[in-house]
């Protein structure tokens, strides 16, 4: 059987851990070029690295320079590295021009990182959320509404545009070394805050599992949407404890006290008053139509997954 | 592992050690559920929290209520099952003593997962209880998932309507919801009716001041002792029905929830019977 063909890949948002470790599983059996709008990044030899933001002009000369077969888009602005309307301007008029250029340079494959947050936390949520349930976040929070609409503006795509062959992942929470979101950033703290009398249920995934995944979603090459999650589950105030985290109790009622808590003490980057309710009630996503379509398991257990973050402590007292 | 950390686990260990004894623990083991390694399931459903809750129960099944129970075997002691009972008692007694009647049951113990009310999960420290010792929101979602991951799953298709009802209407069936059918129909599900008789008398309620449970946003408020007397509990489990036809039509459904309803009321009959002191 003759080798598969050598296809052109362009990772954004390859500063990151994820994109580092989907870059490092690809670079051997394709040509990648790596952006972030952060910096440039340091890359191996033969990885071409710009540091560009996908909503400005100069990012449509990549395009220009290397004919893409595929866009894998894992860049993404958080809430506590800006503040709304650029993360919107990023997140969302950025996407939109990635895939805008994606058609007119006849990209044919596009595997976009989404989030499980689209779904919102209610406390009316059944748990094992398929991927068609609604997806209620912004109605939570206006400050989750460029995670809906990147996601609502991938799907028009990928319903429009079928050439592209896209392929949207909505991973639970994506922890370990490097990780730079809110959830590892909280767990990677001495001391987390909790929510008195609230637990709920929480999936968590490796970071080298969810690039697996990621590579797997780009060449296996089936589009659609997916959940990407294990089989389990843990609560948060036990993930807490077992990160090495001491808990620090927040009083949960009324429900606008963690918020203002929160606001006052300035904890954007590790528990922003927007997504209090994530630690209140669960959003408990099924895995299983990615599981069973590529053929994915994860290696890493959540007690492997925890004692890094124990390890990361011991080593390191803050 | 941290030292809070541990401190944590070994109160609980002790508290486990003191409390639940290896017969409890023999039945949790052959309960047939899998579970995450943590001990969690989805839900928020664990093993320790239903060993910690055991004792308390089984003081209220076996000395408060004075509880029997017929007709264990015709639980299945594994895969799907709907058990719809009859609701009544203002407080949700009834779920717990036939919760508390399928993990003992010697035929095949089973894991009862109740359906509870959408306000609860808002309740601090009690929304994550209740999902711990099995209590899931009313959901059709989750009852479906729970079926096709072939849970025990118990659904009170009365709802508050039971539940709430006055003393005077004591053992009148209230209108059943069809969901619980049409769960039972799309995921082919057998339902084994339960006639419940003794929890009528243990909340006994006089009126219910409508205007108060709306400002409080409780589904109702009622006038009654302010905990459950403790009067005997029978509890007839009848034998499994299975409908299995598709249905062309919303009356065609009625028309097997209405056949569940005569079973309940017949097992109900039974156990009126059956009962020569009411305390």
């Amino acid at each position: 059987m003759p080798p598969p063909k050598r296809k052109t890949v362009l990772v954004t948002g390859a500063a990151g851990a994820l994109a580092k470790r989907v870059i490092a599983r690809l670079h051997e059996r394709h040509n990648v070029v790596a952006v972030d709008f952060r910096r440039r990044v340091e890359t191996d030899e033969g990885i071409p690295s710009y540091k560009v933001a996908t909503h400005t002009r100069g990012f449509e000369d990549i395009f220009r320079r290397h004919q893409f077969d595929a866009v894998l888009h894992i860049g993404r602005m958080f809430a506590h590295e800006s503040d709304r309307l650029r993360r919107y301007n990023t997140n969302v008029l950025g996407a939109k021009r990635l895939l805008d250029l994606c058609c007119k340079y006849k990209v044919s494959q596009v595997v976009m990182h989404s989030t499980y947050f689209v779904y919102g936390a209610s406390p009316y949520n059944p748990a094992l959320l398929s991927e068609e349930a609604p997806l209620k976040a912004s109605e939570v929070t206006q400050d989750l509404v460029d995670s809906v609409e990147l996601e609502s503006l991938a799907q028009i795509y990928l319903w429009k545009h079928r050439k592209l062959h896209m392929t949207i992942l909505r991973p639970c929470n994506v922890l370990g070394p490097g990780v730079k979101n809110s959830m590892s950033l909280l767990l990677s703290r001495p001391l987390a805050p909790v929510l008195t009398g609230f637990s709920p249920m929480m999936q968590f995934v490796h970071v080298e599992d969810m690039a697996e995944a990621m590579v797997l979603a780009f060449e296996r090459n089936r589009p659609g949407i997916y959940n990407v999650a294990p089989e389990d589950w843990v609560p948060y105030q036990e993930a807490v404890v077992q990160a090495g985290c001491r808990k620090l109790p927040v009083p949960s009622v009324p429900p606008m006290l963690p918020k203002a808590i929160s606001g006052l003490l300035n904890w954007n980057a590790f528990f922003p008053p927007y997504l209090i309710n994530y630690f209140k009630y669960p959003v408990i996503i099924d895995g299983h139509t990615f599981r069973d379509t590529f053929g994915w398991s994860p290696r890493h257990s959540l007690s492997d997954i925890f004692s890094y973050y124990r390890k990361q402590k011991a080593i390191s007292p803050h | 592992m941290p030292a809070h950390a541990m401190q944590q686990t070994s109160l609980k260990q002790k508290l486990t050690d003191r409390f639940v004894s290896a017969e409890i623990q023999g039945l949790l083991a052959r309960v047939p559920k899998p579970l995450g390694s943590f001990g969690y399931d989805p839900w928020g459903y664990n093993e320790d929290a239903i060993k910690l809750g055991v004792p308390p129960v089984r003081w209220l099944y076996e000395h408060y209520f004075r509880v029997v129970a017929h007709g264990l075997e015709n639980i299945p002691a594994q895969g799907r099952v709907l058990i719809v009972p009859n609701h009544s008692g203002q407080l949700p007694m009834d779920g717990l003593l036939i919760g508390y009647s399928m993990l003992t049951n010697p035929h095949g113990p089973r894991a009862g997962r109740a359906m509870i009310e959408r306000f609860f999960p808002t309740v601090p420290w009690l929304g994550n209880w209740l999902n711990a010792i099995g209590g899931v929101i009313g959901d059709p979602v989750n009852c479906g998932r729970m079926l096709e991951r072939e849970e025990a799953v118990v659904v009170f298709p009365e709802g508050i309507r039971g539940s709430g009802k006055l003393y005077r209407d004591r053992y009148q069936l209230q209108r059943f919801g069809n969901g619980f059918m049409h769960l039972a129909l799309q995921h082919n599900a057998p339902i084994v009716p339960v006639g419940v008789v003794g929890c009528e008398e243990t909340m006994p309620s006089l009126f219910n001041i409508s205007p108060l449970a709306r400002l409080l946003g409780v589904p109702y408020v009622p006038i009654a002792p302010p905990l459950p007397l403790p009067a005997r509990v029978i509890l007839n489990f009848g034998e499994p029905m299975r409908f299995e036809c598709p249905v062309q039509s919303e009356d065609e459904v009625l028309a097997r929830v209405d056949m569940v309803k005569k079973a309940i009321g017949g097992l109900i009959r039974k156990g009126l019977k059956e009962r020569k002191k009411v305390f």
